[in-house]
């Protein structure tokens, strides 16, 4: 199992690697300059800032440079924020949205799972099929039209919940957003979960267990629940991409100063320091996660552990 | 009063009845043989009594097992029979046990979930049921999943989940079909000794197994009771038909045998052919055939038998191109047949042909059985006009004996033996000089395996046509081979005569596969055990002679050095022992 | 009876893949005819008419923007985009999932390892963060989002392809074909391809509703088509911004998006179902 994180860890690097450079090469294939827009600078201070971002040198110069800070958690200074680094805002927003996501991803799974049991074992009852015209109408439509939708309901009819972050504090100025960001997942770990567990209720083992008179319960305890969850658990990787692409909307529409919020104001004032150390930032972290998420299933299923 | 009584049972699905009227039961302590044909309804009723089968599924008529009727039984009542006084074992155990759940762990459930014991005795009750089915380290097994045992073990394990509640009842579908031969024997040894008490019902399509394990008979055709009677009775004197013809049809090691075609010319020769496959990204050679000779001469059939892991298949394939060789040499009229099939020319792509265990899988399911018929002819014989196209097609079926009016069909909607018939047709109609059968017919019926194989005979009869017939049952083999080629772990064991392999088999592992072999008649004595063990990994063979560990006769040499095939007797064989042995 | 021709004789006994495939039908009908025949022009702005609500009297039935254009007429030019977008983009993804998938399962071996590991590569990077640094990048432009978009979705397409090839070449009806003597052309175009079409079909429908989301989230963000044009996501967008005055901005595109997807849902999930219950008779 050690080696096996090992061999995981060291996989994960080339895909690291690959990301960073091709981020950086868009980056620096870009046809205009972040200072394009002030114009009628001097020659001479131009050629300063070029020199204080090290623009004059080389690109494979200017690669290594980079990469070397990267290593050290050091993604440059941002141009558009004048007076902080990337990390710096990366590391002040990141908290802001680790709390949104977490607790969508917690939701998603509680109640999507939940949902896609009741629903496999009922399977073709009223009832499943209402959660499934639910999950197909969650899938299919986009955070950014639930989120607008939320808001219109509860902060502008009825007026129940906080439109927006700023000017709100607890727990309130939450539900919003992490009720628009988890729903989509709610609806496909529900039917994903029901799809698995029909699978496996339909198999053979399953079989044998009522034959030895376990009752559907124990039966979905002790023998469907953990095959059952494994597709779940693989989607669980996809999942978090899925929320932190989602968190980009969701914060620009509830107004979170949180790493969305960062990448979307970064892109549309072409600070590329920035969107590049964000992108690098969340391919990072999608990288672990899928990880994580390989070896947890790993640990489950007993036929991958053998290796 | 019987412990179960089935009267009138019908089970239907939407418009078609499986099951009609069928009635059957069973005495306390008794044993009963359910036999039928596949399609029969014979897994139908089973499932029936233990209150399994799915909700589309209209039942009727009456279950009754000791006073409770099974009919229209709520769940938790069926709960509370289930285990606790029925048992039942399923065909395959690898599909029927719990794959992600360590088995002690589904067999403690049992007990747990009935009440019948508590925590660390369950535990002791289960290492003790382990024990008594015979896995070796009880403790150990405990803990382990079902891939990581072999297929007798996980078929052993299964048994002990069926009987650790010490029900009245076993129920036992097809124990043994998903088994090797040799492991047959073994298994069904194991259920007649352990069930002690308990009333068995034995659901086979399988009449040798009945024969030598069950009292009582009941046969099920078409979801239909055709008759019942102690097993004697029925097999000496029956009174339907269908019994009749069930009897006829099932393989036996006696019984004469109609003569064989003449044998011509050599047509096929392979030399010293050796199969190697990569494991584990190249770091492991696995041998799966090494140094394996064959002739074949036109109108002659060689049969190539083995178990799982003999390499039966690979060597076939091999000298037919569908695999690489590492080593060896296979001319076919002289001339020598080098590389992958694919690249072979045409004209050299017509004489061999082979012919799938599953027949369905080897049918493409885009197309009409017309076309598939008809392909060959459009490589090799491409000026055909359709007029003389469809000519040949239908020449082509009525030598295996198809309707012309099953030309129009997909595959998927032809029966199993049906299918491979036009899959013998697909690879008849350029008349090809040899046909490579790989357990063509153990997908089938007895009935329809008879038929197969009395065409494939009249064919050779007609053509002199060569056939490999590869199968892991002698039995199957005995009325059609020239000769035969027994196979263990990619090595050669024994090549004979028919003669001399089904009367003075010079090798214990020869012996051990006819022993194996269930006899169908109750009087026989069969069903002697004459093999322990199971085959081993091929990943991992034995050193010395690959056999030794499962061999009674096994001496000190047989550890260290690997018996090279030497002829004995007019017959090649691969033991240190064979001349002394009398088997 | 070709290939194409049965699978779509087989359709039509569904009734999830006829009701939805019908609404799209339906939808793309009017998307195209009715900007044509409509008397309001999609870009007229008309000031003595602002935020209309939805009338029919007044000819505005979807009701006007606050430039007081025609809401009906936008919308329907946004699901236009909204289709051709999706439709270019799985197109895109088709080729390129199709001819790579096909490549890795048919050659297999040391090749099918090197593109099957690139593919998984792939799919650890965060594909909707590179378009957005891409838009950001490069002017944004229509085509570049099709790439774009194709370039993601392709991976899915590819490995189930390359699955389903790498499974049929080991049947042993390709076998059987060899040694006939068929040639590798026509296995592959006879034998492999045939049984790839259903599966194909399936997943590229199942692509188009992941393509007209990805476009929309970009519209939404303001990277996506830019003005004079528009797409369902850009109209979403500025409802947003509306909202709270005249909620039919954000509430009717949001609705027609959200159905749009739900029919492809609908869609690609009965043709599945069809496909899985053909395999298991």
């Amino acid at each position: 199992m050690l080696r096996y994180t090992l061999r995981r860890l060291l996989g994960a690097i080339p895909t690291l690697f690959l990301v960073i450079v091709l981020a950086f090469l868009l980056v620096h294939a870009a046809p205009g300059g972040p200072f394009d827009d002030e114009r009628a600078l001097p020659a001479e201070i131009e050629a300063n800032i070029a020199a204080a971002y090290h623009l004059d040198e080389p690109l494979p110069m200017q690669f290594l440079r980079y990469i070397g800070g990267v290593v050290r958690g050091n993604f440059g200074p941002s141009y558009s924020y004048r007076d902080y680094t990337v990390s710096e805002l990366i590391g002040r927003s990141f908290p802001v949205s680790v709390q949104l996501g977490a607790l969508a991803m917690l939701l998603a799974t509680v109640v999507g799972v939940s949902a896609g049991i009741v629903a496999a074992l009922k399977n073709n009852s009223p009832l499943d099929k209402v959660v499934m015209a639910f999950a197909m109408t969650g899938i299919s439509v986009p955070v950014f039209v639930v989120a607008p939708l939320l808001v219109l309901l509860f902060a502008v009819k009825l007026q129940w919940l906080p439109a927006s972050w700023t000017g709100s504090e607890g727990g309130s100025r939450l539900l919003l957003p992490v009720l628009a960001l988890a729903l989509p997942q709610i609806a496909y770990v529900a039917r994903l979960t029901r799809a698995s567990l029909i699978e496996v209720l339909s198999s053979d083992f399953i079989r044998t267990a009522r034959a030895q008179g376990l009752g559907t319960l124990a039966i979905v305890r002790y023998h469907a629940l953990k095959p059952a969850m494994l597709p779940v658990l693989s989607y669980m990787g996809p999942a978090v991409a899925a929320v932190l692409t989602g968190s980009v909307v969701v914060e620009e529409i509830f107004g979170i100063p949180g790493l969305g919020q960062l990448f979307v104001r970064a892109s549309l004032n072409r600070d590329y320091t920035l969107v590049l150390g964000v992108v690098i930032f969340y391919a990072a972290l999608i990288v672990l996660l899928n990880l994580l998420v390989d070896l947890l299933y790993g640990a489950v299923d007993p036929r991958i552990r053998r290796r | 009063m019987s412990l179960l009584d089935v009267t009138g049972l019908s089970i239907r699905y939407g418009g078609t009845e499986v099951v009609s009227g069928f009635s059957l039961s069973v005495d306390s302590g008794e044993s009963v043989g359910l036999v039928g044909e596949s399609g029969s309804g014979k897994t139908q009723t089973a499932l029936a009594i233990m209150g399994l089968l799915p909700g589309e599924a209209a039942v009727g008529g009456s279950i009754d097992f000791d006073g409770t009727q099974i009919v229209g039984a709520a769940e938790k009542q069926l709960d509370a029979l289930r285990a606790e006084r029925i048992g039942m074992v399923f065909q395959d155990p690898m599909q029927a046990l719990n794959p992600y759940v360590p088995i002690g762990k589904q067999l403690r459930r049992v007990l747990l979930q009935h009440g019948l014991s508590d925590g660390r005795e369950a535990d002791q009750r289960v290492m003790h049921m382990l024990g008594r089915v015979g896995l070796p380290d009880p403790a150990r097994q405990f803990r382990s999943y079902a891939h990581q045992l072999s297929g007798g073990m996980r078929q052993r394990v299964m048994i002990a989940s069926a009987l650790i509640a010490e029900p009245d009842l076993l129920i036992a579908d097809e124990p043994t079909t998903a088994l090797d031969v040799t492991v047959q024997a073994q298994i069904l040894d194991l259920l007649e000794r352990i069930r002690e008490d308990t009333a068995l019902l034995l659901i086979t399509h399988d009449l040798g197994i009945i024969a030598g394990h069950c009292e009582r008979l009941v046969v099920i055709g078409n979801g239909r009771l055709i008759e019942e009677g102690p097993t004697r009775s029925l097999f000496s004197a029956p009174r339907m038909e269908y019994t009749r013809r069930l009897i006829a049809a099932a393989p036996r090691l006696d019984g004469a045998t109609a003569p064989l075609p003449e044998t011509g010319d050599i047509l096929l020769e392979a030399e010293q052919v050796s199969v190697s496959y990569e494991e584990r990204e190249g770091r492991q050679q696995l041998h799966a055939v090494q140094d394996l000779d064959l002739q074949l001469r036109a109108g002659e059939t060689v049969a190539v038998v083995g178990e799982s892991g003999s390499g039966k298949s690979s060597f076939v394939r091999a000298v037919l191109g569908l695999i690489p060789m590492r080593a060896g040499r296979v001319t076919f009229c002289g001339h020598e047949l080098a590389g992958p099939v694919k690249a072979r020319a045409t004209e050299m792509r017509r004489d061999l042909q082979l012919v799938f265990q599953d027949p369905v899988g080897s049918l493409n399911p885009q197309l009409r059985v017309e076309r598939i018929i008809a392909e060959p002819l459009s490589v090799h014989a491409p000026d055909l006009d359709a007029a003389a196209r469809s000519e040949r097609v239908a020449t082509a079926l009525q030598r295996v004996g198809l309707d012309e009016d099953l030309l129009r069909r997909f595959p998927h909607q032809l029966s199993g033996g049906q299918a491979q018939r036009v899959a013998i047709a697909r690879a008849l109609i350029v008349n090809p000089r040899v046909l490579v059968c790989d357990e063509a017919v153990a997908a089938l019926d007895s009935s329809v395996r008879q038929q197969i194989l009395s065409l494939l005979q009249r064919e050779q009869r007609a053509t002199g046509l060569a056939v490999v017939f590869i199968s892991h049952d002698l039995a199957v083999v005995r009325s059609i081979s020239h000769r035969v080629l027994v196979l263990y772990l990619g090595r050669l064991v024994e090549l004979a005569d028919v003669a001399q392999i089904f009367g003075h088999p010079r090798h214990p592992y020869t012996r051990a596969l006819l022993d194996a072999v269930p006899v169908p008649d109750p009087l026989a004595p069969g069903g002697r055990l004459s093999i322990r063990g199971e085959v081993p990994s091929i990943v991992s063979p034995p050193p010395g002679c690959a056999f030794h560990p499962r061999c009674r006769y096994a001496i000190e040499r047989c550890r260290v050095e690997a018996p090279i095939a030497r002829p004995v007797d007019g017959t090649r064989v691969a033991c240190h022992r064979a001349e002394e042995l009398e088997l | 009876m070709s290939v194409v021709a049965r699978i779509g004789s087989h359709l039509r006994t569904s009734k999830t893949v006829m009701v939805s495939g019908g609404t799209l039908c339906a939808i793309a009908l009017i998307a195209i005819v009715a900007p044509w025949i409509s008397p309001n022009e999609y870009l007229a702005a008309d000031f003595s008419s602002i935020l209309r609500a939805p009338t029919m009297s007044a000819g505005h039935i979807f009701g006007t923007d606050d430039l007081g254009r025609d809401l009906f007429v936008r919308t329907m030019m946004g699901v236009r985009v909204t289709f051709v977008v999706a439709i270019v983009a799985s197109v895109v993804s088709l080729v390129i999932g199709v001819l790579y998938g096909a490549t890795a399962g048919f050659v297999g071996g040391r090749v099918d390892g090197v593109m099957m590991r690139l593919v998984d590569t792939l799919y650890a990077t965060p594909f909707i963060f590179f378009v957005i640094l891409l838009l950001v990048v490069f002017e944004r432009n229509f085509l570049l989002i099709f790439v774009a978009i194709g370039a993601i979705n392709w991976l899915d397409m590819a490995r189930i392809v390359r699955g389903q090839t790498l499974s049929l070449r080991e049947r042993e009806f390709v076998q059987a074909a060899q040694l006939i003597g068929v040639s590798t052309p026509r296995i592959i175009f006879r034998h492999i391809a045939p049984n790839l079409v259903g599966i194909v079909i399936v997943y590229v429908t199942l692509t188009i509703p992941q393509a007209i989301l990805i476009e929309s989230f970009l519209s939404f963000l303001g990277l996506g088509v830019q003005e004079p044009q528009t797409s369902l996501g850009k109209l979403v967008n500025d409802g947003t911004k509306q909202m709270e005055g005249a909620s039919w901005i954000l509430l009717i595109p949001a609705t027609l998006l959200a159905a749009i997807l739900l029919c492809f849902n609908f869609l690609g999930d009965g043709m599945r179902d069809l496909l899985d219950s053909r395999r298991s008779q």
